[in-house]
């Protein structure tokens, strides 16, 4: 299957890709391409340009500094998965990262392009949003910064404007006393998220929760956050009962209901994965 | 609009000018004439066009050519170096395979998984493996197969 035909870009500086971008609207970008290109082989996307960004210096890398974690956009979930930073500082993010569809695709896809994809079953939104993460981006008229919160607009849809380019993630290290997971139940052909839940929790210097964060990925248009369920832990004593009653009241607003599971299933799933992600952070805080 | 990409497969340049539109595996088959690399589902699921693009595994129907400009690409017959590379040796031996479609890519994810995991345990074979589908379900000599290969390349 071969794509319908574009022009090819491959700009070597971000302020050269928003420029390309604007003066081209039918224009795509093009990361590491485990997204885009299935889907322009089926012929869904028939983008008149693809601005290949893949090779920008500024947007490779992890680093970390006073107490927070940059990750490029064209970081790849292997990169992620494996990196000794990313697993001390904001290791719920790794531990997805290491969940995302198989080796060979975790060697190509990126943490820019997954979340610029907004794809609600895949894996990363979630923890993204669990971590509260910030999300850098640049157009033509300059560079701003977008909270996890409100990036995620709709389904596939991100706050991203038209000559926008997300360019780096930036997670603050989680506090001492903070453990975290991502738990997944995942469609068993395609392997992507049925429902996936990101937990984080943090115990102060008594035991008692002091904050606490669970989203979930697969069950909505968009990740969503289990801001109730969060709130009433907060302050609790973690036990297996506070987090069984906090997450027992959980609502999925607007849950997805397909060809694979009902809203009321994926509803009841949410409750089930949230414990487990929640009942595993709780063990490693 | 063609553009010029040069790459090195299995050892030897390669230039050539592309549609931007041409994928990593239409390249590698049509136009260098290497025909190991299968296109199984052509949908980024089965592996089987999975070759080591600077030494990781990936799967080739899902990269453009263009996106390997200045890589260096092995393929199934960039493998053997006079003698069967240990992972082919090891398939033939345990019989790793059934109808033969899947193995080139199949193979290429074994190497890709030992060079980053020499002794793997069964459990993270057959998860190292997940990206590769054998519709035969010759699962079990396959992994066998990569039990050997680690054993003999360890060895």
């Amino acid at each position: 299957m071969y794509p319908s035909k574009f022009d090819y870009h491959r700009p070597s500086s971000v302020q050269e890709a928003v420029q390309i971008l604007s003066s081209n609207p039918d224009a795509k970008v093009l990361a590491g391409g485990h997204s885009l290109i299935p889907v322009m082989k089926l012929r869904l996307a028939a983008p008149a340009a693809l601005v290949d960004i893949g090779r920008i210096d500024a947007l490779q890398g992890i680093s970390r500094s006073n107490g927070s974690l940059s990750i490029g956009a064209c970081v790849t979930y292997n990169e992620i998965a494996n990196s000794a930073d990313v697993q001390a500082a904001a290791p719920v993010l790794a531990e997805a990262a290491g969940q995302i569809g198989d080796r060979q695709v975790r060697y190509r896809g990126t943490i820019g392009g997954n979340l610029s994809h907004a794809d609600p079953a895949s894996d990363l939104p979630a923890a993204a949003l669990a971590l509260g993460a910030t999300l850098h981006v640049t157009g033509t008229g300059g560079s701003r910064s977008v909270s996890a919160s409100d990036f995620f607009v709709d389904l596939m849809m991100t706050a991203l404007q038209p000559d926008e380019i997300l360019t780096s993630v930036e997670i603050e290290a989680a506090a001492a006393g903070t453990g975290s997971a991502y738990v997944k139940f995942e469609h068993p052909a395609s392997g992507y998220a049925l429902c996936g839940a990101a937990a984080v929790v943090t115990r102060g210097a008594g035991g008692s929760c002091t904050a606490a964060s669970l989203c979930f990925n697969g069950v909505s248009s968009t990740a969503v956050s289990a801001s109730d369920v969060a709130s009433s832990l907060v302050g609790s004593d973690l036990s297996d009962d506070a987090i069984v009653s906090a997450v027992s009241g959980l609502s999925i607003p607007d849950a997805t209901g397909d060809m694979f599971a009902s809203a009321g299933y994926r509803q009841e799933l949410a409750k089930s994965i949230g414990i487990q992600a929640l009942l595993a952070a709780r063990d490693r805080a | 609009m063609g553009i010029s990409i040069e790459l090195e497969v299995n050892g030897a340049g390669v230039s050539k000018e592309v549609e931007p539109r041409l994928l990593l595996a239409h390249l590698l088959r049509e136009e260098l004439g290497l025909t190991g690399t299968k296109i199984g589902c052509d949908t980024s699921q089965c592996g089987s066009c999975t070759i080591l693009l600077d030494g990781q595994a990936v799967k080739s129907c899902t990269v453009l050519a263009v996106q390997a400009d200045g890589s260096e690409i092995t393929t199934i017959e960039g493998l053997a170096n006079g003698e069967y590379h240990p992972v082919q040796q090891a398939f033939w031996d345990n019989h790793g395979l059934q109808c033969g479609f899947c193995t080139p890519g199949m193979i290429i994810s074994c190497v890709d998984l030992l060079s980053t995991n020499p002794q793997p345990s069964e459990d993270e074979i057959r998860h190292g493996l997940e990206g590769n589908l054998c519709r035969c379900t010759g699962y079990h000599n396959i992994v066998r197969a990569v039990q050997d290969a680690a054993e003999t390349m360890n060895g």
